[in-house]
Order: structure tokens, then C-alpha cells, then sequence
């Protein structure tokens, strides 16, 4: 992975004579999102595909080493660090081929997440209110009981606009008949948006010309986006309202993207020990000046670390009082807390009944059937067919936990029986979708890999959804599981209008 | 401004200045004992001395010859004053101001490290140091450079500038301090052997040699030399002129009249100083006066604009001041 320094292009490998043959492309069997079986290109990549085939192997490898290149001078990086050498950075790996979707797809599902993340919203107020949800028997009393991540401190506060879940990332799949689903929705502190604008980036960099041709729709507009749903909830009415970007600090792996997005919208870069309440509960920073108010906070930090006062008192990246603070109305967290009681996997299998309650309107973009092994009947039905299904915790997200039945050996499936027996309510199970996949290099050749696609939307004074989002790729032959922190790799998602 | 942002940005620049210092020091050493004969040659040693690592290098090696010495300089991580360390430092730094750093010169500051660390053979073997260093200065010079250029001008500014300033006020009363010990008159009167060419070599580690002759117009000798490097207003790495420097920064920034009257009395201790009377030792006492007085300032800039509860992200350190030569 490594390019040294002056090593320029990579020498070339492979024939010189050899190109990408589509022919030969093996999407037998799968829902290719770039190719129809037989090698024919489907609407919106013909383009592309017919101009990847012209270049010759030692192009292809050029343009490879020269992304690497970009991305290592960028220091696009996602970070490990250890005790001695102080960090060190991973490259995030990136394929230069791209995923596209038309727009015509594109302009349904983007209605979809609008009409999905403004339920959700609805539900996180209901639920820190009156809970009429509850009441009028849509969703179980007993579920809500055991949600980790419902927060009594949060009851009755009403943030602004009424809005709880500022900035969400939803995970979509697409199944080999072709079907989107929704996959998980991430409430909390979804991350990855910073990539999904350095891979273009890279790709710019990379291809120019293929961006000479009208059609690709920019994504570059998100931060401004960002800062503009920030500043909609600032409680002080003032013409420019100070946001601030909380982080854990340069230890966390998603630190780049919090540095990114603080740069890109102009705000304040902040950690816990530069922000501190005062006795009026207004939030300050400590500036070379003295303390400076605060309005609004874009919090990279988890709920349960974000005030030691009002959640576990060892913390040391929150900041006292913050609670406090957000509660008498003086600063606007974003996401507030408490937002993570809907990104829960057993709240997901309602989601469909709370669209469908709160907004009177069937789901636009369907959820993958989902087992709750709370209910006696769904559980009996996963434990029988646990070489058949994916077993998921309720809470965790990063991949981590998880059973895929089919994969698993005997042994581990009988370790989830148990776990699943133990505490049903923390496992949801659900159908083993074939992901669809889209061409990545392999080896100077096009090998399908498996892909999923994480948008973000915002919600502000108005809702706004990136021009596609953070395409996820799984590098490994046949590997499902995309998440960076294990072998995952990402592309650029390319929304066409027309033929690119 | 952030205090924990401004204090990131002073050391960012302070580190970045001084693996440039380190640099032009090593290159400089290297071309003087290629030119003296061997009895004469001062060796490496005062290069640790310079670098304030005496301590440290000792107990890690028992010679002073030029590849332990070299290695220690450029690439040892235990070396908190090395250029890799140096490098790596002023890059965490710039990693937790991104958002104030412009991106092209983090990209610059992130390559160089990435250069500094890949080219490590280069640096050490005597036939490619030439090149690996002169990559580092250039490197250096460059991301001064595009922050000068597209940076805003604001108080982070000034706080970069201080940064830079400091640093080289402090290189400079070094290098004096320690290259003049041995090169005094003996007592019968005698110039030392090669005295041009040391005094020359003083000189150009502060790539001063071109300035001193288009500005003094004579010969290369002690006084003039020292006057030069101490004294003048318009050498950029001239000791009073860092100091004018560091005033218009202070200007600037809020909460600065206790600073300013500091720097104000550093300024005097030099343009006041009769250097061509200071013969060995009270040049010593004076350099060590104006070393306590530079660290005293980078403590009063702390306490004024960085104090905060938590720990600054990379080791911070100002060095440790020379002991006595």
C-alpha cells in the first residue's frame, strides 16, 4: 500500500496489452450494479465501462498508484495508534471504480429517507412526551422498557424544531432481485461522510475527464448543508451563531472526519477540556481571548460520555453540565441525546408502523424482514433456521457480534443460541440477502464485490440527503461485510443524470 | 481563538523551524570539516551541545563519532530534538488544527513527514545526506511559505509567527554560544587556526554568509560577525530582529502588555550589549542571560494564552537551556 517517496507510477505490472474485458465478467447469479448479465453495461455506466476497457493494464495501474498517491498526500487516513510511534495511519482503501446509480433511482429513494428519518423524528419527540405510540398500541411498552439507549434524563425536554436525530446515516442494500432495503439506520454519531466527499476528490484528481461529460451530480455541497442545519437550531437568534464541532480527540479513529467537516464548515474544532459551563448554564470555550459562548454543538461524542455530571462520571472527553446546559435551552446538541432510542434494531423492525403512524403514508424504501427473538414465535422460528439467517445484536453497530448462519460453523451457532435464549430482546434476526455487488479492481481485472451505501440526512429547517453517499465495499472474494474497521474499502457513488 | 488551537499552531511552527535549524546545522558541519585539516577539526560533538541533547546522547552512546552523531540528530525517535521527531511533533500539531491549517499545508507538512521518515537511509549515509537534508530545509521553506501565503492573517498567525521567531532567536544564541567557545583568541594573541572558515561556517548555519557580506562589507571575524547575528534589524534570523518580530505579533493579540514590556527589556539586553568587549566568558554569561530570557517569554505566552486542564496532544518541549561549555 505503501507509495515511497519519488517512486512516482508503480512500475507496470501484468501485459501491457491487456484491458478490462466485460465479456469475461463473472456477475452470473448476482444483481451487478454497473452490469447486466453477459457483460452488457446497465443505463448510466456504458460510458464508463466502454472507457475503462480502452486502457491498457499499466494505465489502469497508473491511475491506481496515482489515487493511492492522492490519498496518502491528502492523509486521508483512518487511524490506529500505539503507545510508541504515536500513530499510524492506515490509507483508507479505495477502489477507483466507481458505483453509480441513476437519478431517476436516486430521486425515489432520496423521497424515502426524507419520509423515513421524519418519522423518526416524530417518534424520538412521542417518546420523550406523551408516548401516544405507546398508548395506541403500536409499538410494545415492554420493548421501550428495555431499550438501552432511551434516556430518562431526556424526558419532556423539547429541542428546537422538535427535531432529536440532526444528522442520520442509513445503511441501504440491495438484494439480488434488484430490491433496495434499508438496512439499519444510525442515529447516534454516524460517520463516513468525510470520505464520501475525499473520494471525489481522489477520483477528480484521478479522472479527470471522465467529469468533463455533463451528468455526474456534485456531492460537494454537504458541509455548507451541514453548517446551515447546525445554525437553523441555534438558540440565540443572532445572524451568526457559534458552532462547534465536539471530539474525543486525535485518538479517535474517526477524528479525520470530525477535523474534516470542522474545516469544511468554518467552525471550532473542539474537545471536552475546551468547553466548560458556567454558572449561568451557558455553555463556553476557552479562547486565547477568555471564555467565548457557545450555540450550537455538533457532538462526535457518545451519549453516555458527553456530561460526567449527568452520565458516567469517569468520563473525561465530555464537558460538566452539558446536560444541564442543553436542558434550560442555552446550547443546541446535535444529535440531541437520547436520539439513539430509534437506532436500535428491534425499533427498526417498527419502522414501517411508525411511518405508517405517525405520517399516514406506506414506507417508500422497505425493511429487510426482521425476526425479534423477544416474541416467542419469530424466536423459535430463528433458532430453528440459524444456518439460514444473520444473527444481530439490538445495540451494536460496526459489524461487531454478528452470526452469518451460512458461514458460521456449528460451534458459533450454538453460541448465539444461547446468547439468544439469554437475553432475547438484545437479538434481531434476518434473512441472508445476497448483496449486490459492482466491478472492483482486482488484480488489472474487474471482479464483482459486494456493496452497500450509506446517505446521510440532514434535518434542520429543512431536510437535505447527500447526492448518493459513502459506497462500502467488502475487498475480500465473497466477503459481505464492508465496514472499514474489517477489511472494508470504499468507492465513489456517482449519481448520472443521462448517460455518463 | 481556541487557546488549546493557538498553542498547537506555536508549537507546530516552533517544531517545523526547528528540524530546518537541525538540518542547515548537519549540512553546514559536514562542508567545515571537509575543509579543515584533521588536527583542527571540531568534530560533532558541539552539535549535540548546540541541539541541547548532551545528556541524552550520552547516555545512548559512548563516541561522538560523525555517524552516531548524525543518526541522533536526524533520525532517532528517543531524540526529542531530532528532525524526525521534530517532524513528526509539528505534524500531530497540524493534525488537531486542520480545521485552521489550509489543506495544501497540511498535505505539505503531512509529505514531508512522510519523506523525512522513507528517505531515513538517505539521510544517514554520507554520500545522499546532502540531498536528504537540503529536501528537509526546502520542505521546511515551502510549508512557511504557504502559510504566509494562504493562511489568514489573524491571531493564529501571529501565533505561528511567534512560534518561528522564538525558535530562532534561540538557534542563534546556540550556535554562538557554542561555536565561539573555541574559536577565542589564545592568549598570546594568536588567532586560532582557520578562523575564517569557522566563523565562515557560523554563519552559513544561519545562511547568513550572502547577508553578512552585502550588509557589513567586511572581512569575516568575530565582532562583526557577532554584531551581525545579534544586533542587526534586518537579518531574519539576527536575534533582535526575531525579537522586533515577536513584538508586532504581541501587538496584535489581546491581553499582551505584560509581554510586550518583557520583550521590550530583551530587546534592550541585546541592542545595548557592547559585544566587541565581551571577551569569553562574560559573551557566555550574556548568551545564557538572553537564552533564560527567551524561555522565561515562552513561559509568560503559555501562562497568558494556552493555560488549560488538560494535557497539550504532543510532548511539548522547549529544551533544555546549555549548561556551561
Amino acid at each position: 500500500m505503501f507509495v515511497g517517496f519519488g517512486a512516482g507510477a508503480a512500475e507496470a505490472k501484468g501485459d501491457p496489452g491487456m484491458t478490462i474485458k466485460w465479456r469475461d465478467y463473472p456477475a452470473k447469479g448476482l444483481y451487478d450494479e454497473l452490469m447486466r448479465p453477459g457483460g452488457r453495461a446497465r443505463e448510466g455506466a456504458r460510458a464508463l465501462c466502454r472507457y475503462l476497457s480502452s486502457l491498457k493494464d499499466p494505465e489502469i495501474e497508473e491511475r491506481k498508484a496515482a489515487a493511492e498517491l492522492a490519498i496518502q498526500a491528502m492523509g486521508i487516513t483512518f487511524t490506529v495508534y500505539s503507545q510508541e510511534g504515536g500513530s499510524i495511519d492506515r490509507a483508507w482503501p479505495f477502489d477507483i471504480i466507481p458505483r453509480i446509480i441513476t437519478r431517476a433511482e436516486w430521486d425515489g429513494i432520496e423521497a424515502g429517507l426524507k419520509q423515513r428519518v421524519q418519522a423518526l423524528n416524530l417518534f424520538i419527540d412521542d417518546l420523550y412526551h406523551e408516548q401516544k405510540v405507546v398508548r395506541d398500541g403500536v409499538f410494545p411498552a415492554e420493548l421501550l422498557a428495555d431499550s438501552a439507549n432511551f434516556r430518562e434524563q431526556c424526558v419532556g425536554v423539547d429541542p428546537p424544531l422538535g427535531i432529536w436525530a440532526h444528522i442520520c446515516g442509513s445503511d441501504l442494500v440491495r438484494d439480488k432481485d434488484g430490491t433496495v432495503y434499508v438496512l439499519e439506520d444510525n442515529l447516534r454519531v454516524p460517520s463516513g461522510v468525510s470520505y464520501m466527499l475525499e473520494n471525489r476528490q481522489v477520483m477528480k484528481r484521478v479522472f479527470p475527464e471522465l467529469f468533463d461529460v455533463r451528468g455526474i451530480l456534485p456531492v460537494d455541497e454537504y458541509p455548507s448543508q451541514l453548517y446551515d442545519c447546525l445554525a437553523s437550531i441555534s438558540p440565540r437568534p443572532v445572524e451568526h451563531p457559534e458552532v462547534v464541532v465536539l471530539t474525543p480527540g486525535i485518538y479517535n479513529s474517526a477524528y479525520f472526519e470530525h477535523a474534516y467537516l470542522a474545516q469544511q464548515m468554518g467552525a471550532e474544532l473542539v474537545e471536552g477540556s475546551d468547553l466548560v459551563v458556567g454558572e449561568d448554564d451557558c455553555v463556553y470555550m476557552r479562547t486565547i481571548e477568555g471564555p467565548a459562548r457557545v450555540d450550537v454543538i455538533y457532538r462526535r461524542i457518545d451519549d453516555l460520555f458527553l456530561d460526567p455530571e449527568a452520565f458516567q462520571p469517569d468520563s473525561m472527553l465530555g464537558v460538566a453540565g452539558l446536560l444541564r446546559a442543553w436542558k434550560a435551552g442555552n446550547v443546541a446538541l446535535a444529535n440531541a441525546p437520547g436520539a439513539g432510542v430509534a437506532d436500535d434494531k428491534v425499533v427498526y423492525s417498527y419502522i414501517p408502523d411508525i411511518i405508517k403512524y405517525y405520517l399516514d403514508q406506506d414506507a417508500i424504501i422497505p425493511n429487510v424482514p426482521t425476526y425479534l427473538c423477544v416474541d416467542k414465535t419469530q424466536r423459535q422460528h430463528v433458532l430453528a433456521n440459524l444456518d439460514k439467517l444473520v444473527v444481530k445484536p439490538a445495540n451494536e453497530s460496526g459489524g461487531y457480534g454478528m452470526l452469518v448462519g451460512p458461514q458460521a460453523t456449528r460451534k458459533e451457532r450454538e453460541r448465539f443460541a444461547r446468547l439468544i435464549r439469554k437475553s432475547p430482546r438484545n437479538y434481531i434476526a434476518q434473512p441472508m440477502l445476497t448483496l449486490s455487488t459492482t466491478p472492483t479492481l482486482v488484480d488489472h481485472q474487474a471482479e464483482p464485490r459486494h456493496v452497500d451505501l450509506r446517505p446521510f440526512i440532514l434535518s434542520g429547517q429543512e431536510t437535505y440527503v447527500t447526492t448518493g453517499g459513502l459506497t462500502r465495499v467488502a475487498l475480500r472474494k465473497g466477503s459481505t461485510v464492508v465496514n472499514s474497521s474489517q477489511g472494508g474499502g470504499s468507492k465513489d457513488t456517482w449519481i448520472v443524470d443521462g448517460e455518463v | 481563538m481556541l487557546s488549546r488551537v493557538a498553542e498547537n499552531i506555536y508549537w507546530m511552527a516552533r517544531y517545523i523551524e526547528r528540524a530546518e535549524n537541525t538540518a542547515r546545522l548537519i549540512n553546514v558541519n559536514t562542508n567545515l570539516l571537509l575543509d579543515l585539516p584533521k588536527d583542527v577539526r571540531p568534530g560533532w560533538e558541539p552539535l549535540i551541545h548546540i541541539t541541547g541533547g548532551e545528556e541524552l546522547y550520552h547516555s545512548l552512546h559512548e563516541h561522538s563519532d560523525g555517524r552516531s552523531v548524525v543518526r541522533f540528530l536526524v533520525g532517532d525517535l528517543k531524540n526529542p530534538a531530532s528532525i524526525l521527531s521534530s517532524i513528526a511533533h509539528a505534524r500531530e500539531n497540524a493534525r488537531t488544527i486542520r480545521d485552521i491549517v489550509p489543506r495544501e499545508a497540511w498535505e505539505q507538512v503531512n509529505e514531508l513527514y512522510l519523506m523525512v521518515k522513507g528517505q531515513l537511509q538517505a539521510g544517514l549515509s554520507e554520500r545522499r545526506r546532502y540531498d536528504y537534508l537540503k529536501s528537509v530545509i526546502l520542505g521546511a521553506q515551502q510549508i512557511t511559505g504557504m502559510l504566509a501565503g494562504t493562511m489568514l492573517h489573524d491571531f493564529g498567525y501571529d501565533f505561528l509567527r511567534m512560534g518561528r521567531n522564538l525558535e530562532r532567536a534561540d538557534m542563534t544564541t546556540r550556535i554562538i554560544d557554542v561555536r565561539s567557545a573555541n574559536l577565542l583568541p589564545s592568549h598570546a594573541g594568536e588567532l586560532p587556526p582557520f578562523e575564517h572558515a569557522q566563523w565562515m561556517s557560523v554563519l552559513k548555519s544561519l545562511t547568513a554568509y550572502q547577508m553578512y557580506r552585502r550588509h557589513m562589507q567586511v572581512a569575516v571575524r568575530r565582532t562583526p560577525v557577532l554584531l551581525f547575528l545579534l544586533q542587526n534589524r534586518q537579518f531574519p534570523r539576527a536575534c533582535y530582529h526575531c525579537l522586533g518580530e515577536v513584538e508586532s505579533c504581541l501587538r496584535e493579540l489581546p491581553r499582551s502588555d505584560l509581554l510586550l514590556r518583557g520583550v521590550a527589556r530583551l530587546q534592550r539586553v541585546v541592542s545595548e550589549a557592547r559585544i566587541e568587549v565581551l571577551d569569553h566568558e562574560p559573551l557566555h554569561a550574556f548568551l545564557d542571560d538572553l537564552q533564560v530570557g527567551l524561555a522565561e517569554l515562552n513561559g509568560q505566552i503559555s501562562a497568558t494564552y494556552f493555560a488549560h486542564d488538560g494535557q497539550p496532544v504532543a510532548a511539548q518541549e522547549a529544551r533544555p537551556a546549555q549548561t556551561g561549555t
